[in-house]
């Protein structure tokens, strides 16, 4: 069995006793897989300890933080709170609980908004016919593509000048202040992430069996209807892979909260305060190990539960823009 | 009423609004007149998008398009002005530079990274597990990963102890500590590290899933010929994969070309190891030079166009094939 279990690309009709390869290459497969596994082990080493390093980190205090390196903990064990309380109590030196309720309230409408729009406009885009539907498809392809930077700065300020045509007001000009501004952020993100929603849905719907949605319509049910009872149940697994994309989009996003949401407790989320201690409070490592780590344990926690459908969205390909 | 309770009033907002305005779409695309139901019905679903997509993406490119021709208010034209400053500044060359290594370094060395690992961990024993510790940084935000690499790229002068990982390695085996985020231009092979770091996991599972889809008698024939394992990668499986392998690398291209947090994060662009999109948000909030910042962004769109059309032309390719 373990030379089975070894030669680890062979499938399992391969019984021992019929393998074609003469000994001297079975060694050598064997040897050429166990070089592979310790350079697999090597990489995935290196790609941990980073994180690690943080996490140790995040439970030491203060002062050993400072003077020693994370890797001592092993000789020097020990387990504190403290940098934890440092940045959530509101006694503490920074709050982060505000910025945390922040990146709550910016993300859950920024992720609604484009999972309905996206999947009505990706059943137009597979099952209606209509002039244009086509070039519609590509433009709206071709815009993951375009960089969001050329966006942002005219949209910031249709929000706070409004929109004037030729006299007409077609947008006024809107005052918004406190919590108002988390709109604007919404609507931001909720345009930026449209195009991918749009192309992993279309993907995924046109997909769907023709004759399906044939034997909806000679039985009398419209577009809407088709849509509500026959595509909305099979899509969910659509639904929930770009619903955890835009949630990692949206919550560990910097540019777009920097330039919408501002720098204030009021409405700027955790990675625009984290990048703001990481510049000004630089020397604060204490609270930076605790800080980050509460911001990356909630998108982590989300995407180890749900990595089947995370995977599955990134394999029905995208370009985000 | 307290600022919490107020957040959490708007979120309900947010979230009231979303369900009247799905709600009101459903239910007149239902009660439509039966004649000319199919064309409401198609504006409905089509409609909201496209107002979202013209009036947030759209309207506003072309206007930082426009923009880019006019002074820093926005109100005298200028012409090529804040292209020929974009070409002629010595500080924006080396921006142009280090977006240059940037995209010529990460995109590969990401997709080689995952690549390689995704061919070695394939049907090994423990492969979901070394999956997700390999696929882990792409859920962490490119603000935390800075944070976590400050860790190991931190710098003490020699005879301090070091806190960061890799001058600790350094000391440790005889050589002096090297400052890795403040001195250029190596700085910026360090930052781009990160972005690897981050991406090699995306390419790790992509290519993963498309080596699981060659046909397994394709790979024992060649296994029965005796080929060795590099015969094995070059003659099948890297032919077999072609097309993962050019999504896979398109896609961290463009992450590339707009890389904004890490430097952010990690030394806000100075040092020499500033990049485009940095440079623009600089130039727009912090030197309030509006129109070179709209010409850096153009100057990006111009940059991503070339792999917009070769997009396009697979994506119709792709579709006569289908029909």
């Amino acid at each position: 069995m373990s030379t089975i279990a070894s030669t680890a690309g062979s499938a399992p009709v391969e019984v021992p006793a019929q393998d074609p390869l003469p000994l001297a290459a079975r060694v050598r497969r064997n040897l050429t897989s166990r070089t592979a596994s310790v350079i697999a082990l090597i990489i995935a080493i290196l790609w941990t300890v980073p994180t690690f390093g943080l996490f140790i980190s995040s439970i030491r205090s203060e002062s050993n933080i400072k003077t020693s390196g994370w890797w001592m903990w092993f000789t020097h064990p020990e387990f504190t709170l403290d940098n934890y309380r440092g940045v959530l109590s509101s006694s503490g030196d920074v709050n982060l609980s505000a910025f945390f309720i922040n990146s709550i309230v910016i993300t859950i409408p920024s992720v609604l908004f484009p999972l309905a729009f996206g999947a009505l406009a990706a059943y137009a885009l597979s099952w209606m016919e209509w002039k244009g539907r086509d070039w519609t498809f590509i433009l709206i392809f071709a815009l993951q593509i375009v960089p969001i930077q050329m966006a942002l700065i005219p949209l910031l300020r249709l929000f706070s000048k409004g929109l004037d045509v030729g006299g007409l007001t077609l947008l006024p000009a809107l005052h918004l202040v406190g919590a108002q501004k988390f709109a604007t952020v919404w609507v931001a993100h909720s345009a930026f992430g449209l195009p991918l929603c749009i192309f992993l849905f279309h993907n995924f719907m046109s997909d769907l069996p023709r004759e399906l949605m044939e034997a909806a319509r000679v039985d009398g049910a419209d577009h809407a209807r088709i849509f509500r009872s026959i595509v909305l149940p099979l899509i969910v697994p659509a639904l929930a892979s770009f619903g955890i994309f835009q949630f990692l989009w949206v919550w560990n996003d910097l540019l777009v909260a920097l330039i919408f949401a501002g720098g204030t407790p009021q409405t700027a989320p955790l990675t625009v305060q984290l990048a703001e201690m990481a510049g000004s409070r630089g020397q604060d490592w204490q609270l930076l190990t605790a800080g980050a780590f509460i911001s990356i344990a909630v998108p982590i926690a989300v995407f180890l539960s749900l990595q089947r459908y995370f995977v599955r969205g990134l394999l029905a390909g995208g370009l985000k823009g | 009423m307290s600022e919490t309770a107020q957040k959490f009033l708007m979120l309900g907002y947010g979230v009231a609004a979303f369900a009247v305005v799905v709600g009101v779409i459903l239910l007149v695309a239902d009660f439509a007149p039966k004649r000319g139901r199919e064309k409401v019905q198609t504006g409905l679903f089509i409609g909201p998008a496209m107002l979202l997509l013209i009036a947030g993406l759209i309207v506003p490119a072309i206007r930082t398009t426009i923009l880019s021709f006019k002074d820093s208010f926005g109100q005298k034209w200028v012409g090529f002005d804040n292209y020929v400053w974009l070409f002629s500044n010595e500080d924006i060359r080396a921006v142009l530079r280090n977006t240059a290594i940037w995209v010529v370094l990460a995109p590969f060395a990401a997709t080689a990274i995952g690549l390689l690992y995704a061919i070695l961990i394939d049907r090994s024993r423990f492969e979901s597990a070394y999956k997700a510790l390999v696929f882990m940084p792409m859920a962490i935000s490119m603000v935390g990963a800075s944070i976590i690499w400050r860790f190991v790229y931190d710098y003490s002068e020699t005879g301090n102890q070091q806190i960061g990982l890799l001058n600790e390695i350094l000391v440790s085996l005889g050589f002096s500590p090297h400052p890795f985020v403040t001195d250029p231009p190596w700085n910026t092979v360090f930052l781009i590290v990160i972005l690897i770091w981050i991406q090699a996991g995306f390419a790790m599972v992509v290519t993963s899933a498309a080596i699981k889809n060659i046909p397994m008698d394709m790979i024992e024939a060649a296994r029965i010929d005796g080929v060795n394992p590099f015969q094995m990668f070059f003659r099948i499986t890297l032919p077999s994969i072609r097309s993962s392998v050019v999504v896979v690398y398109i896609t961290i291209l463009i992450t590339t070309l707009k890389v904004f947090d890490i430097v952010r994060t990690m030394s806000g662009g100075t040092f020499q190891a500033s990049v485009i999109a940095n440079e623009m948000y600089d130039q727009v909030f912090v030197q309030n030079q509006d129109g070179q910042g709209f010409a850096l962004a153009v100057f990006l769109f111009l940059l991503v166009i070339p792999v917009v059309i070769y997009q396009v032309r697979m994506l119709r390719r792709q579709r006569l094939e289908a029909r």
